[in-house]
């Protein structure tokens, strides 16, 4: 049978969502994340690993990120600089080849799961660089000669905000999955995970004024499921009675993040 | 049936490449869908597509494929071809019921009533369906009551997903992408090491001129990376005509700032032709506004300039009216305030979103006429590179 990935103790994860990586796990193809910032696109790839009991490798993308870097780093200058000083082992070319994140996952004795944060930070031509990399697993490094080729394919997961489109090329080698926002449902799950004992007046006030909250029209930055986790700890901490929640909306601003937002609500409230 | 919905799907605008395609078909055979038809919605829906704006066409065409399955309370042949599994003949349901010693009847009113039970208790909120609940004919090995009951409720699931049309509001139909527009304003270079950024970038030449002037001994010198030093004013026209080509400009302008890299970027907006006034948002709200003679006296006149509109408006907006067929341009006029930009920034090209009028009409003049004066392009892929290039040239 497969190797199939079930949800996990703290992740709770929609059926669709699990076929989806299920869906990417076994045709062996990258498994791109889209959706609402705070929806645990991240924590999943985590959840993955935990599950599955490997071992998770994070390439954090940020706007300077070359796909250079993730395959590996030729050190020239400070070989350079060694040589110049006569230090040991400067005709060995391999030290001073690191390897980047992808290499580290392709080197790896066992199957990991590499997470690609965030590619959309990246330059628009980012994720074609990676395209053979990604399809055959292997690239080629010329200063030493070797070919890193991946011992066991690692599970891919990419994520994005859609900050930027990503190419055509790209995403047709991806499987797509976008986490919607959670319902009120999966959202109380999701709550009973993070908190198990939470009352079910508190939580059943907090998601009602939650709810109402994102549906306010105006509201520029909806908050999402971390938010509202950090909302509950704060709520339960204050000790406030729950009845009042959904008429005041205690510590809005830890919910609301933009000063804009705040005034839609104060107004909404009257 | 399966390359019927293949062929479906890519008329409905969904552009699906046969390489996917066979990833789909790679998939089934590995048995992927679990042999249901909400694994199947699932599988297509992760495989097939890549942005969640075209979930909503993709759910409609969905239904619209299996609409005529819906209501049928039998296993629908066509399902079974559809799903190509062999074993799933009907001739396997009269065997199942050799097996169990139920009739085909009381097999099927079983599934149904199950059917019922599954579709209320999932009305309850959750999608989780396939294989819940069906435990009585789970042990009657995996191929027989696996396939047909999970196939069957799951397909009766994967309806619900896909009648919900839960991902409408993703839905845009876009005829370019952002992506292709920012591919285009990256065209839009003039790198230039004379910034004040840090040095960090290895400069060989003088890393060899200092090594040598070292007598052998490594020196090493860095040097500013270069950056784009170009610098952009927008003009839009906002309003009226330029209504029907909001989402389209609001694209363009969304590209340009996402690209990020120009060294400054400007944004004014305009009704019609650019007057005494430019507005700093598309309301052109006058509070929110600047003189465009200090705009042009106070924005040096290296900015390269991209002017986005219609160039559809009243001939007198341009020129007054006795002057209409006369070559002369009288001052104060529309276009003489046009032509005063030209003069003042060399690099000026004009966008216009609907494509050229292909004959003369009353209302196509001032567009001929304009046309006389500044480079103009049709804001599509094609004319947004032939505009680039023509902003880039050295005058």
């Amino acid at each position: 049978m497969r190797e199939e990935f079930r949800g996990s103790q703290d992740y709770v994860a929609s059926e669709e969502l699990l076929q989806a990586a299920n869906i990417a796990i076994a045709l062996q193809k990258p498994l791109l994340i889209k959706g609402e910032p705070g929806t645990g696109k991240t924590v999943l790839a985590q959840a993955i690993a935990t599950a599955m009991g490997k071992p998770l490798t994070i390439w954090n993308i940020k706007s300077t990120t070359k796909a250079q870097d993730g395959l590996y780093v030729y050190d020239v200058v400070q070989r350079l600089y060694d040589s110049q000083f006569g230090g040991q082992g400067v005709d060995d070319i391999k030290k001073y080849v690191k390897l980047g994140k992808l290499g580290e996952a392709f080197s790896s004795e066992e199957q990991v799961v590499l997470l690609i944060d965030e590619i959309d930070k990246a330059d628009l031509e980012f994720p074609n660089d990676l395209l053979w990399e990604l399809d055959r697993m292997e690239f080629y490094i010329p200063e030493t000669g070797e070919t890193v080729k991946a011992k066991h394919r690692p599970i891919v997961i990419i994520t994005s905000n859609a900050e930027k489109e990503l190419p055509d090329a790209f995403l047709r080698r991806c499987i797509f999955h976008y986490i919607a926002f959670p319902d009120q449902e999966l959202m109380a799950e999701i709550i009973r995970v993070h908190y198990p004992d939470i009352e079910d007046t508190l939580l059943r006030q907090t998601l009602r004024a939650f709810y109402w909250l994102r549906d306010l029209s105006g509201i520029q930055k909806k908050p999402s499921t971390s938010e509202v986790l950090d909302w509950i700890q704060a709520l339960q901490l204050s000790g406030i009675d729950p009845q009042r929640i959904a008429d005041e909306i205690p510590y809005a601003g830890v919910l609301l993040k933009k000063n804009e937002d705040l005034d839609v609500l104060r107004r909404a409230k009257g | 049936m399966f390359l019927t919905f293949f062929y479906l799907l890519r008329a409905s605008g969904i552009n699906v490449s046969l390489g996917e395609w066979l990833t789909l078909m790679e998939g089934l055979r590995m048995d992927l869908h679990d042999s249901t038809l909400s694994g199947f919605y699932t599988l297509c829906r992760s495989v097939l597509l890549h942005s969640e704006a075209d979930f909503d066409r993709f759910d409609q065409v969905f239904l619209e494929f299996f609409k005529d399955v819906k209501h049928v309370d039998e296993v629908p042949p066509e399902m079974l071809k559809w799903l190509e599994h062999p074993e799933l003949d009907l001739v396997e349901l009269e065997r199942l019921s050799e097996i169990t010693g139920l009739s085909v009847e009381e097999i099927e009113r079983m599934f149904a009533e199950r059917l019922r039970g599954q579709d209320a208790e999932h009305n309850g909120g959750r999608k989780w369906v396939g294989t819940e609940g069906y435990t009585p004919f789970g042990h009657r090995g995996k191929q027989l009551g696996g396939i047909r009951v999970g196939g069957k409720s799951s397909y009766h699931s994967a309806y619900r997903v896909a009648g919900e049309r839960k991902y409408r509001d993703w839905r845009k139909d876009n005829t370019i992408d952002s992506r292709q527009f920012q591919m285009a304003f990256r065209s839009l270079r003039q790198l230039s090491s004379n910034s004040d950024e840090p040095k960090t970038e290895l400069d060989i030449d003088a890393t060899i001129r200092k090594t040598c002037d070292n007598a052998g001994n490594l020196s090493i010198e860095f040097t500013r990376p270069r950056k784009n030093a170009l610098k952009l004013m927008l003009l839009m026209d906002s309003g009226g005509s330029m209504d029907y080509y909001r989402e389209l400009c609001s694209l363009l302008f969304q590209s340009v700032s996402k690209a990020g890299r120009f060294k400054d970027l400007k944004v004014y907006y305009f009704h019609n032709s650019p007057g005494k006034r430019l507005y700093l948002d598309p309301t052109l709200d006058w509070r929110n506004s600047v003189l465009t003679e200090w705009v042009m006296n106070n924005i040096p006149s290296d900015y390269k300039v991209i002017i986005v509109g219609d160039a559809s408006m009243s001939m007198q907006e341009l020129l007054p009216s006795y002057n209409w067929w006369k070559s002369d341009v009288p001052e104060n006029s529309g276009l003489a305030l046009l032509l005063e930009l030209k003069r003042r920034y060399p690099h000026i090209i004009w966008f216009h979103p609907q494509p050229r009028p292909a004959y003369s009409s009353y209302w196509t003049q001032t567009f001929e006429l304009l046309e006389k004066y500044f480079d103009m392009y049709q804001l599509s892929i094609d004319g947004m590179t032939k505009g680039m290039k023509k902003l880039m040239v050295r005058r």
